[in-house]
């Protein structure tokens, strides 16, 4: 008998929904979904009622996502935590304030280019734009 | 605890209280000569800055403190690859406040979030320099009475000067003030600061490459050294560095009540006879910034509202 997996549905895990078209993959590459053990799935150019376009990545399983690098990529991102099939919180994703190693200052007159073990430390301003704490050096959002 | 590390870590209010205590230290600093006694001041220079440094040492010294520190990164544990956050926790055992120069913005700001006792940010590479800007400040102020309603011209190197910058975000916080940018186009003030400071604000400023076009219209101008430090290309800086000479005759062309500042040191762009103008303020812009970095030690320390001697 031939059997069938739906890959929409998942049991336990999360799903990043609303990634802009394009984004996928991009996403997909910096949280490192190639080295997951768990079943994931990418899902590029499907249809969507509110974007009419999207890319959607499904994971099953447990993992750890790092929601302020997913903020930062895309800030229209949906992230659904599932389980028992059912969605158990949905979380509509902002630019984080504050963003932690997720950018790297490259100001070479940084302070950032030569302290050990310090953390690359970037908030967002007013202007929707990320500013390194501490030489206040630009990083698009 | 209560660091400078930024000149907008201070509100305008604190300021003006800051300003106030300086102008009753220059009035007699006699009555300042033991506020701060036993109290040691940290100087620690990663970079070639006599003034400032000895500007420090000397407001201490005023204060009835005394100092210790290095000069230079050579002479100091940097040079063995010690880090910012453990110097800074090894000198808070030593000094009761410290002021730090460095050649990476924002060295000063990594040591306050290790230090025990305030830092003072004396200045991080092309980034800030608040008792600059306080001393300018103070300045202003004694020479012409307010800090609002004031058209301010900054002249030379707008794009590198830290003093420049910090003195604009900190006057775009006074009603009335209009800026009139004087630079070479490769110098001209960074977008962030047209785009984040004076936009939003809705404060008026041009940008214009004459200097005797502007002077007429000033109450204060600018003066800046273009500074070759800042320069990854000498030839960049060879290029550029004459683009502005103020002058006897520049000078004819400005009101009679207009002050000339300066950060000093300066090379050439103020020619010597401009030093007996009566409008040029800046040696006695050096002399406030001892009394303004008097009073920014004693506000640090919690002694500003102690009774004087």
């Amino acid at each position: 008998m031939k059997t069938t997996r739906r890959i929409d549905s998942i049991e336990n895990g999360i799903v990043i929904d609303h990634i802009q078209v394009g984004n996928g993959m991009k996403i997909y590459n910096l949280l490192k979904l190639d080295a997951a053990e768990c079943t994931v799935v990418l899902i590029r150019n499907a249809r969507s009622e509110r974007y009419g376009r999207k890319d959607v990545i499904k994971i099953e399983g447990d993992i750890q996502l790092n929601l302020d690098l997913l903020g930062y990529v895309d800030h229209h991102v949906t992230v659904c935590f599932i389980k028992g099939g059912e969605i158990v919180e949905k979380k509509k994703l902002t630019l984080p304030k504050r963003l932690t190693n997720v950018i790297r200052c490259k100001n070479p007159r940084c302070i950032c280019t030569i302290e050990e073990g310090i953390d690359h430390v970037f908030e967002l301003t007013a202007h929707n734009t990320y500013r390194c704490i501490y030489c206040e050096n630009q990083s698009k959002a | 605890m209560r660091h400078m590390i930024d000149p907008l870590d201070f509100s305008v209010e604190e300021v003006d209280k800051l300003l106030g205590l300086a102008d009753d230290i220059a009035a007699d600093p006699s009555r300042y000569r033991e506020v701060c006694k036993y109290k040691k001041l940290a100087t620690l220079f990663y970079e070639p800055s006599t003034r400032t440094r000895l500007s420090f040492e000397a407001a201490m010294l005023n204060l009835g403190g005394s100092v210790l520190g290095f000069s230079s990164a050579d002479s100091s544990s940097a040079a063995k690859g010690e880090s910012i956050a453990d110097t800074i926790r090894v000198i808070s055992c030593y000094a009761d406040i410290c002021a730090m120069r460095h050649p990476k913005e924002g060295a000063p700001l990594r040591a306050s979030m290790y230090s025990k006792i305030p830092v003072i940010n004396a200045g991080d590479g092309g980034h800030q320099h608040p008792t600059q800007t306080l001393t300018d400040l103070m300045t202003i102020r004694r020479r012409l009475g307010r800090l609002e309603n004031l058209t301010i011209g900054l002249c030379g190197d707008l794009k590198f000067g830290r003093t420049v910058h910090s003195l604009i975000k900190s006057l775009s916080r006074y009603s009335g003030i209009r800026f009139i940018l004087i630079s070479p186009e490769e110098l001209r003030v960074p977008d962030y600061i047209i785009r984040e400071v004076l936009q939003p604000k809705g404060i008026p400023y041009e940008e214009v490459t004459s200097l005797e076009d502007a002077m007429p219209q000033l109450d204060i101008l600018y003066m800046t050294r273009v500074q070759k430090e800042r320069f990854f290309n000498e030839e960049d800086y060879i290029r550029l560095k004459d683009s502005y000479i103020l002058t006897e005759e520049k000078m004819k062309l400005a009101k009679e009540n207009m002050a000339v500042l300066h950060p000093l040191p300066r090379v050439n762009e103020i020619t010597l006879p401009v030093d007996d103008d009566p409008r040029a303020a800046y040696f006695e812009q050096v002399q406030n910034g001892v009394y303004v970095r008097m009073a920014l030690i004693m506000t640090l320390l919690g002694l500003a509202d102690q009774p004087s001697c």
